[in-house]
């Protein structure tokens, strides 16, 4: 199932309802099922794979063993025609016949593992992007479904509080006004300081004796009894 | 990550304004699903939700409906929208239903700071985006 067709197709239709889920919810459950036995198969696969390659050194390791053992005795088998011992040769050259049968039977049994593990290897790669494959569109589901849902919690919401979601140019009119107001409050704000600040530094200037002085009570007196 | 995470998060900046300046008033609301309404103080006509899937955080402002569109300037708005599509900081544009919106999404493993910073800059761009598509607009 190609799941992007599928959205484009059902939103093209034009036929769905609010809300009406896309994608049900047994497809979801279907993906999931096939996603976890995808899972199960690379798993068994994995672990085949390290037992036919442990299998494969094993039998790479008695070919050479083999292999060894048949030069060995082809020396032996040599120096028992040099001693001129022809019954000795003889039965070293049946012991290589053995061996070499033996060599034969281990070449066939390692080409073997080496092909199950090849296979494997390819089974396991494939697999693992058929995986990550089902993996992405259960992602695209789920993301569909859960924006479909968060809608329609959105939309039940406004509903239910019988407000609506206001005109784009309104909403942009209502927020760029408050922002006017916001930057008149925080210019009427500095400004507020600044007088502050003026009022601070005629006081200064008081204390210092400089400018118009406050008539103090003591100064007052002092006019009276000049008037005297 | 869930949005209640989120919400505290948000509600403790309330406080002490973010470095965006922005202070935040979160509401869960109810259905089958969690979402959280986050209005941004002194833009509450352009709230922000957000709902937390398996593996994404979703952050969706609904910019205009169907109806608030000029007929015959639907194309080139619809053109105008793809091609600053990529230049928008964050944030991409869609449709749901017949509302169009823009959105964001991050990964559940984002930190709340990462959120924040998606949340107002969605905001930005649903402001700025309105401001400049107001010719499309009835």
């Amino acid at each position: 199932m190609n799941i992007f067709r599928k959205i484009i197709t059902a939103i093209r239709g034009g036929t769905r309802e609010a809300g009406e889920a896309i994608v049900d919810a047994n497809s979801t459950r279907i993906f999931e099922q096939e996603i976890r036995d995808s899972e199960k198969h690379i798993g068994i696969a994995k672990r085949n794979l390290t037992e036919v390659m442990a299998k494969q050194m094993q039998a790479s390791r008695e070919l050479s063993q083999l292999q060894a053992s048949i030069k060995e005795h082809e020396g032996y088998a040599v120096q028992a025609l040099n001693q001129n011992n022809e019954t000795l040769a003889m039965e070293v050259a049946e012991k290589i016949g053995e061996l070499e049968k033996n060599l034969a039977d281990q070449q066939k049994s390692n080409e073997g593992y080496l092909k199950s593990a090849d296979r494997l290897k390819e089974l396991i790669k494939n697999s693992d992007r058929q995986l990550a494959d089902y993996k992405r569109q259960l992602s695209m589901v789920k993301t569909t479904e859960s924006v479909q849902k968060a809608t329609s919690a959105i939309t039940d919401n406004f509903t239910q509080s019988n407000s609506k979601l206001l005109n784009a140019k309104d909403s942009l009119e209502r927020i760029k006004q408050k922002q006017a107001m916001f930057d008149d409050q925080l210019k009427a704000a500095e400004q507020l300081n600044v007088d502050n600040s003026d009022d601070s530094l005629q006081s200064k200037l008081q204390k210092a004796g400089i400018g118009a002085q406050q008539s103090s009570a003591q100064s007052i007196l002092d006019r009276l009894k000049s008037k005297k | 990550m869930n949005i209640h995470k989120i919400a505290t998060h948000l509600n403790q900046l309330v406080a002490h304004k973010t470095g965006a300046g922005c202070s935040f008033d979160c509401t869960p609301l109810g259905g089958n699903i969690d979402v959280l309404q986050v209005n941004i103080f002194g833009r509450e006509e352009i709230p922000i939700f957000i709902s937390v899937s398996d593996n994404q955080i979703h952050c969706i402002a609904y910019l205009w409906g169907e109806d608030e569109i000029k007929k015959e300037q639907k194309v080139k708005m619809l053109e105008a929208m793809l091609e600053m599509n990529i230049p928008i900081p964050l944030s991409c544009f869609a449709k749901v239903d017949d509302k169009y919106v823009i959105f964001g999404k991050l990964s559940t493993n984002s930190s709340l700071e990462d959120i924040e910073l998606e949340i107002v800059t969605l905001s930005d761009n649903s402001i700025e985006i309105i401001s400049e598509m107001q010719f499309y607009l009835n």
